[in-house]
C-alpha cells in the first residue's frame, strides 16, 4: 500500500478509464496535489508506514514477553517500545486513519461533492501530520521516549531522561493538522452537500466522520495544551506539575484524560460508521433505526467530554468525582448498545452475502461488543481499582481500538478499494486474512484480560512467573496477527499490479461515492448527482428487501437516465 | 510462601468484589450470546438465496423495539452502577481501631515504618482479621501500591498523603506490586505482603529492632531542625501551637478551614505559605529541601502525639 498507484499496465484488457489518477505520476504532482482523493492516498500511504513501525515494537514486545525475565531487551528498551508502540499506533495510524484516509477520499464523494471547502487547508494536514511523524520517528532514532505514551508527570518532566520534548513536539505538530482536518471535514458536510442531500439523508458514514470531526476541533487543542505544559516545565522548569513548588503532577492527569477520552471516540466513531456502509450493503437492507443511530453517534461525541475522570479512579480523586464519572461512563453504555442492536437488527430479513468486507464488518461487531461490555467492567470502580494498570486495560482499549477500529479500517479499505484504485482483489485471500486477523486477535487478546485480572500490571518488562503460560499465548496470537496483516499488503499489492478493472459499483451499493467512475474523475462527478431518497434504499419499494439482481436493473436504468437518483 | 497460580482472594474487599465480578460476568456473557445469536442467526436465515420468508417489521414495532432495547440497556446500566458503587462506598472510610502503617515508595523500593517504629524494605507485616490503614506517600514520581490478593491498588503521589485500608482474612504472604510506570525498574518494584496470626504478628513486631519509635523520632527532629524554636510554648515567636492539634479544625487566613490531619501537616511543614493559620504571618521558612520523607513522617508522627495527649 505505500506503493502509489499507477494508471495501469499497458495490457488493455487492464485499462481503467480516466481518472484523477491519470492527473500526473511524477512525485510533484502528489505532493502538490489539492485533490482529496490523492490526500487520502497520501495519508493511507502514511499511515500504512507507521502501522508497521507500531507493529515492528508490538512484535519485539511479544517476543520479550514469552519469558518471565526480561532476556530480549533491556529494561530501557523495553520501555522505550511500548511508548513508541503507543505514540505511533494512536497518533499516526489510529487517529488518521479511517477519517483522514476514507474520510478523506470517500466522504466528499459520499455527499456528492467535487473536493472538500478547502482543498489547499487539506493538503496543509498532511504536511503537517506527515512532520509531526517525522519529528517522532527522529525522537525514536535520537534514543526514544520512555514515559508511555501518556506523558504522566512528573515522570515526563522530572525524572525521563528520554526524549520527551521532541516526542511532544511531534504529536503538537500533528495536532494541529488533525484540528484542520476536522475543520475542513465539519466546513465541507455544511457547505458541500448536493442537491437534496440533508441532513437526515446523509449515509451514517457521513454522520459519524462529521462528529469525529467536531471531537477533533474540541479536544485537539488540549492535548496542545498538556503537550506544551510539560515542553515548557522541562524547559523552563516552571513547577506546574512539582509538588516541591506548589505544583500538582494530577492536574496533568486531569488535562490529558479530557482530550484522550474523546480522542477514543475519534478513533472508533469513525469505524462505526464504515461498518454501517458496509453491512448494509450486504445485507441488502436498509439500516434499522436510522435516526437512532444518527442520534447515538451525536450521544457518543457529547458524553465523551464528560466521562475523563474514568481513568483516575485510583488517583486519589475525590469519592464524589469518582462517583459522577461513573454513572455517565454506565450513560454511554447506552447509545452504543443501540449501534450494536440496531446493526444486528439491519441484517433481519436481508439477502447477505459475505464478501471479505463483510467478514471485517461482522468481526468488528463481535469485538466491538466484548471491548464494549468490559468498559462497564471499568466504569464499576471497585473492578476498576484492581484491573485498572493491568493488562485488563491493555485488552479492553485493543478489542475497540485494535478488535473494533483496525477491523473497520479494513472493512472500509476492501470495500472501497474498487473505487479508490478502480481494480479488483482477490476474494479468497482477502477472506482469509478476515478470519485470520479475528482468530489472531482473539488469540492475542483475550488472555490479558486473563492475566489482568489475576493482576499483571501493564508496562511490566520482566514478571512474576505465574503469569508466563497466558502470555505465550498471547505471544503466539501475536504471530497470526502479524500474518493476518501482512496478507493483505500481498493481494492488495497484486490488485494494484494486475487488479481486473472492477466497475462502477461492484457491490451494487447506494451511496453517492458508487454513481460515478472507478476510479473516480479529478472534479468526482461529469453532473453533480440530486438525491431524491433515504440512503441505503436496498428495498425496491422502500418495505421489500430486493436481492442483488433485481436491484442491479434499478441502477442501470438510472445509469441511462444519467444518474437521475 | 503460599502463592498459588490462580488470584488468592485474601481481604474482605476481595469477597465482595468477586461476587460483583462474577456478576458482571454472567451479564456480559448472556450479551455476547445474545448477540452472537442474532448475527449468527440472521446471517443463516437470511443467506442470499435461502428460502426464508422475508418482511419488513412494521413501523411501530420498530419503534417498539427501539425503546424496548434502549430501556433494557439503561436499566442494566443504572443496576450495575448501583450495585458497584454501593459497594464502593461501603469500602470508603477505614473503620475505627485500624493498625496505622507509613509506606513511602521511591524508585524502585516500597517501604514501611509501623506504629512503633520498625521499619521494613519490600516486604509489609500485617495481622489477619485487623483493618490496617495505610498511610501512603511517594519521594519521587507516581507509583501504585497494588495488592492483587486484596483487589487493592491506590495510586501514591508526590505530594500528598493518601490513605488505604484493608482487612486480611487470609494468613499468606501475597504479592505486592508497583502498577503505576515509574521508569526502568517499574516492573522489578515488587514487595510482599505478609499476613500473619495476631500473635505471630506481636511477636515478630517485638522481635524488630528496639531503635528509636517514630515519635521519638520526631521528638528529636522537632529540636534538631529548629521547629521547637517557634512552635515551643515557651518560643517568643508568634507561631501556633501544635498542642492538641491533630484532628482540629483549624480556621485558615483566607477564610477556609481545614482538618489537621496527616496530609495537612505534612504540607505545612513541605509548603508553609499553602494553608497559613488564621491570626498568624506567612514567616515559617520551607522545609521541602532540608528534611526527607522519613524524618516528614516522623515529625508528622509526633504532632500527632501532642494531640492524642494534650500534653
Amino acid at each position: 500500500m505505500t506503493d502509489i498507484p499507477q494508471t495501469g499496465p499497458a495490457d488493455h484488457s487492464y485499462a481503467l478509464p480516466p481518472s484523477y489518477l491519470g492527473a500526473g505520476s511524477t512525485l510533484k504532482s502528489w505532493l502538490l496535489t489539492t485533490d482529496h482523493k490523492r490526500i487520502g492516498l497520501l495519508y493511507l500511504a502514511t499511515i500504512t508506514f507507521f502501522f508497521f513501525v507500531g507493529g515492528v515494537a508490538a512484535t519485539l514486545m511479544r517476543m520479550e514477553l514469552i519469558t518471565p525475565a526480561g532476556d530480549l531487551v533491556s529494561a530501557d528498551t523495553y520501555n522505550r517500545l511500548f511508548t513508541l508502540h503507543g505514540v505511533i499506533m494512536v497518533w499516526f495510524f489510529l487517529v488518521p486513519a479511517i477519517p483522514a484516509t476514507l474520510g478523506n477520499f470517500i466522504m466528499p464523494l459520499s455527499i456528492g461533492a467535487r473536493d472538500v471547502a478547502f482543498p489547499r487547508l487539506n493538503l496543509l494536514s498532511w504536511y503537517l501530520t506527515a512532520a509531526g511523524g517525522a519529528l517522532a520517528l527522529v525522537s525514536l532514532l535520537m534514543g526514544g521516549v520512555d514515559t508511555g505514551w501518556t506523558f504522566y508527570t512528573p515522570y515526563s518532566t522530572l525524572y525521563s531522561n528520554s526524549w520527551v520534548t521532541l516526542a511532544a513536539a511531534g504529536v503538537f505538530v500533528a495536532g494541529f493538522g488533525t484540528i484542520a482536518t476536522g475543520l475542513n471535514f465539519i466546513v465541507t458536510v455544511h457547505t458541500q452537500r448536493t442537491q437534496g442531500m440533508t441532513w437526515m439523508r446523509l449515509p451514517l458514514f457521513v454522520w459519524s466522520i462529521y462528529a469525529t470531526a467536531i471531537m477533533m476541533v474540541l479536544a485537539t487543542p488540549v492535548l496542545a495544551i498538556a503537550l506544551l505544559m510539560v515542553v515548557a516545565e522541562r524547559l523552563f522548569n516552571l513547577g506546574l506539575f512539582n509538588p516541591d513548588q506548589g505544583g500538582d503532577p494530577i492536574i496533568f492527569q486531569h488535562i490529558f484524560w479530557f482530550y484522550s477520552h474523546p480522542a477514543v471516540y475519534i478513533m472508533i466513531l469513525p469505524g462505526m460508521g464504515v461498518v454501517t456502509e458496509v453491512l448494509t450493503c450486504f445485507g441488502r437492507r436498509r439500516v434499522f433505526g436510522y435516526e437512532a443511530m444518527v442520534f447515538a453517534i451525536l450521544g457518543i461525541a457529547i458524553f465523551s467530554f464528560f466521562v475523563w475522570g474514568h481513568h483516575m479512579f485510583v488517583s486519589g480523586q475525590s469519592t464524589y468525582a469518582s462517583l459522577i464519572f461513573s454513572l455517565l461512563s454506565f450513560v454511554v453504555a447506552v447509545p452504543s448498545a443501540i449501534k450494536v442492536f440496531n446493526w444486528s437488527a439491519t441484517l433481519y430479513g436481508g439477502h447477505i452475502t459475505f464478501e471479505a468486507s463483510m467478514l471485517y464488518a461482522l468481526g468488528f461487531i463481535g469485538l466491538f461488543t466484548l471491548g464494549g461490555l468490559t468498559g462497564l467492567y471499568l466504569a464499576s470502580i471497585p473492578i476498576d481499582v484492581h484491573v485498572t494498570d493491568t493488562y485488563f486495560i491493555v485488552a479492553h482499549f485493543h478489542y475497540i481500538m485494535v478488535g473494533g477500529m483496525v477491523s473497520a479500517f479494513f472493512a472500509g479499505l476492501h470495500y472501497w478499494w474498487p473505487k479508490i484504485t478502480g481494480r479488483t482483489y482477490s476474494e479468497g485471500f482477502a477472506r482469509l486474512a478476515a478470519l485470520l486477523m479475528f482468530v489472531g486477535f482473539n488469540f492475542t487478546f483475550f488472555p490479558q484480560f486473563i492475566l489482568g485480572y489475576l493482576g499483571m500490571p501493564r508496562r511490566y518488562w520482566s514478571y512474576p512467573p505465574e503469569f508466563q503460560i497466558l502470555n505465550i499465548v498471547s505471544s503466539f496470537g501475536a504471530l497470526i496477527l502479524a500474518a493476518a496483516y501482512l496478507l493483505p499488503m500481498i493481494y492488495l499489492g497484486l490488485s494494484l499490479w494486475r487488479g481486473r478493472p472492477a466497475g462502477n459499483n461492484p457491490w451494487k451499493a447506494t451511496g453517492l461515492e458508487w454513481a460515478t467512475t472507478s476510479p473516480p474523475p479529478r472534479d468526482n462527478f461529469d453532473v453533480r448527482p440530486v438525491v431524491n431518497r433515504e440512503p441505503y434504499s436496498y428495498h425496491d419499494d422502500g418495505s421489500l428487501p430486493s436481492n442483488r439482481d433485481e436491484h442491479e436493473e434499478n441502477v442501470n436504468s438510472q445509469d441511462s437516465e444519467g444518474r437521475g437518483m | 510462601m503460599t502463592q498459588s497460580h490462580w488470584l488468592a482472594s485474601a481481604s474482605t474487599q476481595a469477597e465482595s468484589f468477586d461476587r460483583l465480578f462474577l456478576g458482571l460476568s454472567i451479564f456480559s456473557g448472556l450479551i455476547i450470546l445474545l448477540v452472537a445469536a442474532l448475527l449468527i442467526g440472521f446471517s443463516i436465515r437470511f443467506r442470499s438465496g435461502s428460502k426464508a420468508t422475508r418482511h419488513n417489521v412494521p413501523g411501530l414495532h420498530r419503534r417498539e423495539i427501539e425503546i424496548g432495547w434502549i430501556a433494557a440497556t439503561a436499566f442494566a446500566a443504572l443496576f450495575i452502577f448501583w450495585w458497584a458503587t454501593s459497594l464502593n462506598l461501603q469500602f470508603q472510610e477505614p473503620p475505627d481501631g485500624s493498625i496505622e502503617i507509613h509506606v513511602t515508595a521511591k524508585q524502585w523500593m516500597w517501604k514501611a515504618s509501623h506504629e512503633n517504629g520498625a521499619r521494613e524494605l519490600g516486604t509489609l507485616h500485617v495481622p489477619v482479621g485487623q483493618p490496617v490503614k495505610l498511610y501512603l506517600e511517594s519521594q519521587d514520581v507516581i507509583h501504585s501500591f497494588f495488592v492483587p490478593a486484596f483487589r487493592l491498588k491506590q495510586d501514591v503521589v508526590p505530594g500528598r498523603t493518601i490513605i488505604a485500608w484493608f482487612k486480611a482474612t487470609e494468613p499468606g504472604t501475597y504479592e505486592l506490586l508497583c502498577a503505576e510506570y515509574c521508569g526502568t525498574g517499574h516492573s522489578r518494584m515488587r514487595g510482599e505482603v505478609v499476613v500473619m496470626t495476631p500473635d505471630d504478628f506481636a511477636r515478630w513486631l517485638g522481635d524488630q529492632s528496639e531503635g528509636s519509635t517514630l515519635v521519638a523520632a520526631g521528638r528529636d527532629l522537632f529540636t534538631s531542625v529548629g521547629c521547637s524554636g517557634c512552635h515551643a510554648p515557651a518560643s517568643a515567636v508568634h507561631a501556633p501551637d501544635l498542642n492538641g492539634l491533630y484532628g482540629r479544625e483549624v480556621p485558615l487566613a483566607d477564610g477556609r478551614t481545614i482538618t489537621a490531619d496527616a496530609a495537612y501537616l505534612r504540607d505545612s511543614i513541605l509548603l508553609p505559605r499553602r494553608d497559613v493559620v488564621a491570626g498568624y504571618e506567612p514567616i515559617m521558612p520551607d522545609f521541602a529541601k532540608l528534611l526527607d520523607e522519613d524524618e516528614v513522617e516522623a515529625l508528622v508522627a509526633y504532632i500527632r502525639s501532642l494531640g492524642d495527649n494534650d500534653q
